[in-house]
């Protein structure tokens, strides 16, 4: 391989490309050979740098400058100045949004400063579509490691001691997961890895899958050895064309090395990878459902036991396990379950991958240790909130979590105390909110996902749920009364208690934490008609400031009702009972007269 | 919307072929599914019904797992799918305003399709680029940062 002085990685990840990144990656190219450096500089498309807000990112090693929002046009002067010339591109370094000034390095970036990057140790460093850049970063050295030393059953006890848990949202230890599969015998034993991302605002499978799918691969390998399965399939969204299509890639360039197929490194170890399409159903990361649509079923949850590892995949004992818990595989047998375990907190260990999104500086992908605080994760590494507003609340574990406010920013975030929080973990969405976020509204949001996603199997969650989403939208439109809330209450917890899987036993859980950390909230919708984050339309109180109106009678002419009277050049009023809140009036308003509350 | 699909011997090979690349086996219906969807753009009564006897399966069975899929849709797209990003991170950030307007501005319904078939609307749940939220995507194109007040211009990129 030849010895480049300087590398420039350009992130290809869905987000980056969706903003040119491939063009940048052409022009830098071009540029490269123009000025005659193809020997001294490479560009490599790599996997997702994490720092989505300010995409697409051109970063350059070994000196780790990071520039931010390139556009093609930059790409001349990026590789004129900094590769030729070695002076950095100032203008395109990331600007610290307190100082404002330029910093020089990802190194020193508040984004970066308290990561720390397991699962995502290769994302945004190598090329995904290049084995031997995985092999590089010690790829593969963890499956050849095991089968020259240990036993399966050794294997297992590595990752138990590590005390890894499944990364999917349920936290169930792997290590034991893997043991009890094992212990089942039969013909024919299975690894599925679950890239059924279905969570809206969560992207760190996909993220993993584009950026290091090497990674995944070579865990279900090694997974496969310790349960004593041949075949591994990875269950994929149909909707990450990206992430399949390097899947399919990197399987194809691990059975040319012989790391797939047969005889696994002279080891007597066959194993080989097949995918499985998902076709969008949000309830198909349950493992059950998850089976049965990879048998060309429905995907409909059945009764445990009998568990996926005594009666899975055609009726064989399977394994399943998440995108992120795989990632962690490979490091856990390099460094030691010892090393893995001093992460963390007491029962949780290791890192979490979470996908920062909603009104926050910094959008993105994060990798933080277990135990870390939510403070520090939205006001250090996500720059606090948009447009200077207050933060409200910030939702974890996606449709089937909850709110977390004010007085949960000092808990040290881990599965265990998320859930005393009354949320979960999930598979890690995280989504901020700020004052003008309506929490009685985001309540119904998810449950319209909930009632859409439902498989229908089971009475309390089909028909459960949409009475749930009828009784917030009534509180939305102002029709709510006290009785809807207790009664709210009530069949969530019924919900909860009679729903077979976890889909329905989870899905009243945004109703439940927002009822407990917003009562009052509810209460001003019911109770005054009002909606303090001024969101629900059907809420708005519209008024004229008497100071600011001249009488100028555009308001009147433009309200569909004529709600609104006055004489001319007299300040005028609206009638409340009359108003259909359709914002008219504060539309044409040239005097910005028009209050809305 | 009725279907004007009549199925063609030239639909009907097609058919056969995508199942005989999967063997026939009622386990692989999911990946004939998407295979016939690829083909024809959506999966109307006929195909399903062709599907179901090649298959030796019911038909019952097949649009079972077609109706049970997001991804399986019986109605034709138009010629430029849009699809609005609906995950949480583009909800908070507006994209409700942005299928409001698409919807005001084709005159149609999310799930629709324009009369004369250009423009069909839909909502998907993320696309995982929440860094750019709200997202609207047009076929492949995707737009970031969407603002309703953009739409008008982004529509008028298609004048085909």
């Amino acid at each position: 391989m030849a010895q480049y002085k300087m590398h420039l990685l350009v992130c290809g990840g869905t987000g980056c490309r969706a903003s040119q990144s491939e063009e940048i990656i052409k022009n830098l190219n071009t540029e490269i050979k123009n000025l005659g450096l193809e020997n001294d500089a490479q560009v490599v498309t790599t996997g997702c740098f994490g720092f989505c807000e300010k995409g697409p990112i051109v970063k350059i090693v070994p000196d780790n400058t990071f520039y931010t929002q390139v556009k093609p046009e930059d790409c001349e002067e990026i590789v004129r100045e900094h590769i030729l010339k070695g002076r950095k591109v100032t203008r395109l370094l990331y600007e610290d949004p307190e100082t404002h000034k330029h910093v020089e390095d990802s190194k020193h970036m508040g984004f970066y400063q308290k990561q720390l990057r397991i699962a995502l140790r290769n994302c945004g460093f190598i090329d995904p579509e290049n084995i031997d850049e995985y092999i590089a970063r010690d790829g593969y050295a963890a499956i050849a490691k095991i089968f020259e030393s240990m036993t399966p059953q050794q294997a297992i006890d590595e990752i138990k001691k590590s005390g890894l848990r499944g990364r999917g949202g349920g936290g169930f230890p792997t290590g034991l997961k893997w043991e009890i599969a094992s212990k089942n015998s039969a013909d024919q034993k299975y690894v599925v890895c679950n890239a059924d991302e279905g969570d809206p605002g969560a992207f760190m499978d996909r993220s993993i899958l584009e950026g290091d799918p090497h990674s995944v691969i070579e865990a279900m390998a090694i997974c496969g050895y310790c349960i004593g399965a041949t075949k591994g399939l990875v269950y994929i969204r149909a909707e990450y064309p990206l992430a399949i299509k390097r899947l399919q890639t990197a399987i194809k360039q691990a059975r040319e090395y012989g790391l797939l197929g047969n005889d696994i490194m002279d080891s007597g170890f066959d194993f080989d990878i097949e995918l499985k399409y998902g076709a969008g159903a949000f309830v198909c990361g349950e493992e059950t459902s998850l089976i049965h649509s990879m048998e060309g079923l429905r995907g409909e949850p059945t009764v445990k036991p009998p568990f996926p590892a005594e009666k899975g995949y055609k009726g064989k004992p399977t394994n399943v396990n998440n995108v992120e818990t795989f990632a962690n595989v490979p490091v856990i047998y390099l460094k030691g379950a010892d090393w893995y375990n001093k992460i963390g907190t007491e029962k949780s260990k290791g890192t979490k991958v979470f996908a920062l999104a909603g009104k926050i500086n910094n959008v993105g992908l994060i990798e933080v240790p277990m135990g870390i605080t939510l403070r520090e994760v939205i006001f250090e590494i996500g720059g606090g909130i948009k447009n200077g507003k207050k933060f409200k609340a910030v939702q974890t574990g996606g449709p089937s979590g909850g709110c977390l406010t004010e007085k949960h920013l000092d808990t040290p975030i881990d599965f265990d105390n998320l859930i005393a929080s009354g949320s979960m973990m999930g598979s890690g969405g995280m989504i901020v909110m700020d004052e003008d976020d309506c929490m009685v509204s985001m309540a119904k949001f998810y449950l319209e996902f909930t009632v859409e996603e439902s498989c229908g199997k089971c009475a309390p969650c089909r028909i459960g749920n949409k009475r749930l989403h009828e009784i917030l939208e009534k509180i939305c439109a102002g029709k709510g009364t006290e009785d809807d809330l207790e009664y709210l209450e009530n069949l969530s917890k019924v919900i909860k208690d009679t729903s077979l899987c976890g889909l329905g036993q989870t899905s009243p859980n945004p109703v439940l934490s927002t009822l407990e950390n917003f009562y009052d909230e509810y209460l001003s919708h019911v109770k005054e008609r009002r909606c303090i984050a001024g969101s629900c339309k059907a809420l708005k109180l519209y008024t004229i400031i008497s100071d600011k109106c001249t009488g100028c009678t555009a308001c009147t002419r433009a309200c569909p009702v004529g709600a609104i009277t006055g004489e001319k050049r007299q300040p005028h009023v609206i009638d409340a009972d009359k108003c259909i809140r359709c914002g008219a009036c504060y539309d044409k308003c040239k005097f910005t007269a028009i209050h809305v509350q | 919307m009725s279907t004007t699909f009549k199925i063609q011997e030239s639909h009907i090979k097609t058919i056969h072929d995508i199942c005989d690349s999967f063997n026939n086996d009622p386990g692989e219906l999911i990946n004939v599914l998407h295979k016939c969807q690829g083909e024809f753009g959506y999966l109307p009564e006929d195909v399903q019904r062709e599907i179901a006897s090649k298959m030796k399966i019911s038909v019952a069975k097949v649009y079972g797992v077609v109706s049970f899929y997001s991804f399986f849709t019986m109605t034709p797209k138009g010629r430029h799918a849009i699809s609005v990003c609906m995950g949480t991170a583009c909800y908070v950030r507006g994209a409700e305003k942005v299928v409001d307007e698409f919807k005001s501005q084709l005159s149609i319904k999310v799930g629709g399709v324009t009369e004369d078939g250009k423009f069909s609307l839909d909502c998907l749940r993320c696309v995982g680029a929440c860094g750019l939220a709200p997202v609207v995507l047009i076929g492949e194109k995707v737009y970031g940062r969407v603002e309703p007040h953009q739409v008008k211009d982004i529509l008028a990129e298609y004048n085909d």
